[in-house]
């Protein structure tokens, strides 16, 4: 589904050119749940923006659907951002003047439908984050677990195939995590596809895959992991057969 | 998304009510202050007589002072005409297809009712063509005809608004009006008749005052010795006292007009001017060049500086009011959508394109425009009426008519988008990234 190949992302000043990612190379099969970790810096949030399009990389070739979507123009990354990809933000970043049902009706403006059609998938969503009674209350009158169910009920509601998650959890606490956790693994579970970012090493286990970024580029630790283990045991094997 | 864009411009307006407010108010007082000058300099300079404004000129020769500086355009010579030249001119066979003199005069009128008090009747004497050469609309009755004039007969025409005081409004046709003790037959009444300016008498400061209450032939009224009112100016005096010594004399103080229906024949009217100040040359008249110029409806508001350089000035330095009121709502406008960057980035990830975010913020710029545009007529209104109330002859010059609105409207939407065209440009330029991690 997810396909970068050697992805560098360079930002230059007149002063310095300071190199984001590295020769990322990274594949995310549809329906996979990824978490992504990495320390402060690394390059984790420049992954995610490239990965939903709200920038493009210096080089390299990123395929998204098998659709070469690396140097597409603004309007047709904005219309792959609304049709495919929801996310969610550690901020939550909700629109603090508008109700809940105008915050979740935000991406769904853009992709066109017509008013009844929004309603219904509105109102599916706020039910669906427990939130359906408070359709009219502002962000400011929620906790912060709520307002990322919102957040989360935002980014479900054009059924986008692939959801992009910048720390989700980064802002609430431990109960509020799980129960925000548990959400995303249910949405997972419907089909969508995950990538969260999260420093939360805990959060990360409960993911399929489990990617580092460092120095901008991509180690998979699962697979280093399954390496090593595939490596013991071919190393006891073959202790034992040597017996 | 016309709506929707507009529902997001007006919760951004209250949400930040100051900024908002002080953007409308920039733009309010810019608008205000253009549109009171601009209104006042419109009606000032607009066609009292569009449809036939170019066949209508004023007639001047130069009759005056021998040792007085050369002639060299219908500036420089005096607007009026003396009743001798008027006189012949009216008589003679030009190719002129109408022509009319005229003065501005008064007399007391004496109301039929008992209950009215006698009054200062504003009155314009002058010939029949008057009304047929200035298309002057008739509610009841005619205007005379050329066997009154000559005939000096005592009829006079009446505005709308005297036969509405004088009889009620009804058909006053055949009823009488006593002037300075003598009885006028009312022969018509016009309708609402209102050219601005009021261009056939330029001069005497009333130029945008209502028209007279009452029309009277030109011979009645210097049998009456109803006095000018308007300027007379003369470069020799009478050569004896009365009316006689007066009307014979090179004093000017008579306007004259004459309708021309093409090129060919204001030239040959023209020519014809030329040899009749020829001819008087030779009787000792006219001691200057020859000099004689007819100049079209128009052109004669020019020459006689009708909108003065005052005006236009004052109109130039509104205009640049309004841009110095534009350029601070750009930096108010910069200021306000840079502060919307989080909201815009996230629109962005959400799938709104360049465009998108362009168009969302151009709806609420136009949204302040109007908002500005609305408090600009209001300040405009307010301006004119002080205008009214600071100056006397402008009260038909204090309005703001429908086109006017628009304008106002327009050209307030106009400023915003002007305002705000940089600002939305650059906040739909905003690298959305940024502006996601931090908010």
């Amino acid at each position: 589904m997810l396909k970068m190949k050697d992805i560098c992302k360079v930002y230059r000043t007149e002063l310095i050119e300071t190199h984001a990612l590295r020769n990322l190379n990274l594949t995310v099969e549809e329906g996979e749940f990824v978490a992504v970790t990495g320390p402060s810096g690394s390059g984790k949030t420049t992954f995610l923006n490239i990965a939903g399009l709200l920038e493009q990389p210096s080089s390299g070739v990123y395929e998204l659907d098998g659709e070469d979507v690396g140097s597409l123009s603004d309007r047709d990354a904005a219309h792959i951002r609304n049709q495919k990809v929801g996310f969610i933000f550690q901020s939550f970043n909700l629109i603090p003047d508008l109700n809940l049902f105008d915050n979740v009706d935000v991406p769904l403006r853009y992709r066109g439908w017509p008013a009844r059609q929004r309603k219904e998938a509105i109102e599916n969503m706020l039910e669906m984050v427990g939130l359906a009674a408070r359709k009219t209350y502002l962000p400011s009158q929620l906790s912060g677990g709520q307002q990322q169910r919102v957040a989360i009920a935002r980014a479900l509601a054009g059924k986008p195939r692939f959801l992009l998650a910048d720390e989700p959890t980064g802002n609430l606490d431990s109960l509020m995590a799980r129960q925000v956790m548990e959400m995303l693994e249910t949405v997972n579970g419907m089909g969508t596809t995950i990538i969260m970012v999260t420093h939360d090493a805990e959060l990360a286990r409960r993911a399929h895959r489990n990617i580092q970024v460092l120095d901008g580029q991509v180690s998979d630790l699962d697979s280093i992991y399954q390496a090593r283990v595939d490596r013991i045991a071919s190393g006891a094997r073959g202790e034992a057969g040597h017996v | 998304m016309f709506s929707y864009y507009l529902k997001l411009a007006l919760k951004s307006v209250r949400r930040t009510p100051i900024l908002s407010a002080l953007m409308v108010m920039a733009l309010g007082l810019g608008i205000g202050a253009f549109m009171t000058t601009f209104t006042v300099y419109y009606l000032m300079s607009g066609d009292p007589i569009p449809h036939k404004s170019d066949q209508l000129y004023a007639v001047q020769l130069d009759n005056w002072d021998p040792n007085s500086p050369p002639t060299q355009s219908a500036k420089d010579i005096q607007p009026q005409l003396t009743y001798v030249d008027a006189e012949y001119l009216m008589h003679a066979a030009t190719p002129a297809s109408n022509q009319a003199a005229m003065y501005r005069t008064g007399a007391i009128v004496e109301p039929e009712g008992d209950d009215q008090a006698p009054f200062d009747g504003n009155t314009r004497a002058t010939y029949h063509s008057f009304f047929a050469m200035f298309d002057v609309p008739f509610l009841y009755g005619k205007p005379w005809d050329m066997q009154a004039d000559d005939r000096r007969e005592r009829v006079v025409v009446l505005s709308r608004a005297m036969n509405q005081e004088l009889f009620g409004g009804e058909n006053s046709v055949g009823r009488s009006v006593k002037m300075n003790e003598t009885a006028f037959r009312v022969i018509g009444v016009m309708d609402d008749w209102r050219p601005t300016p009021r261009f056939y008498h330029v001069d005497s400061g009333g130029v945008f005052s209502d028209a007279e209450d009452f029309y009277i032939p030109l011979k009645a009224a210097t049998d009456l010795v109803l006095q000018p009112r308007g300027n007379v100016n003369c470069w020799l005096p009478p050569d004896g006292p009365g009316l006689e010594a007066f009307l014979r004399s090179e004093c000017v103080w008579l306007q004259f007009w004459a309708e021309l229906s093409d090129e060919h024949e204001a030239s040959e009217y023209k020519q014809f001017l030329d040899n009749y100040v020829r001819s008087q040359k030779d009787i000792g008249r006219f001691p200057r060049p020859l000099a004689t110029f007819i100049s079209p409806v128009m052109d004669w508001l020019d020459i006689q500086e009708v909108v003065s350089r005052d005006n236009r000035v004052l109109v130039r330095v509104a205009f640049l009011f309004l841009l110095v009121c534009v350029l601070n709502t750009v930096g108010l406008l910069l200021a306000k959508f840079l502060g919307k960057g989080p909201e815009i980035a996230l629109r962005r990830a959400m799938g709104a394109s360049k465009n998108d975010v362009f168009s969302q913020n151009l709806v609420e710029v136009c949204a302040i425009g109007i908002l500005g545009g609305v408090l600009g007529i209001g300040l405009a209104w307010l301006g004119l009426q002080l205008i009214e109330k600071l100056y006397r002859g402008y009260q038909h010059l204090v309005y703001l008519d429908g086109g006017m609105l628009l304008t106002a409207l327009a050209l307030a939407v106009t400023s915003s988008i002007l305002a705000g065209v940089y600002p939305v440009w650059r906040v739909a330029r905003l690298t959305p990234a940024g502006f996601l991690k931090t908010q």
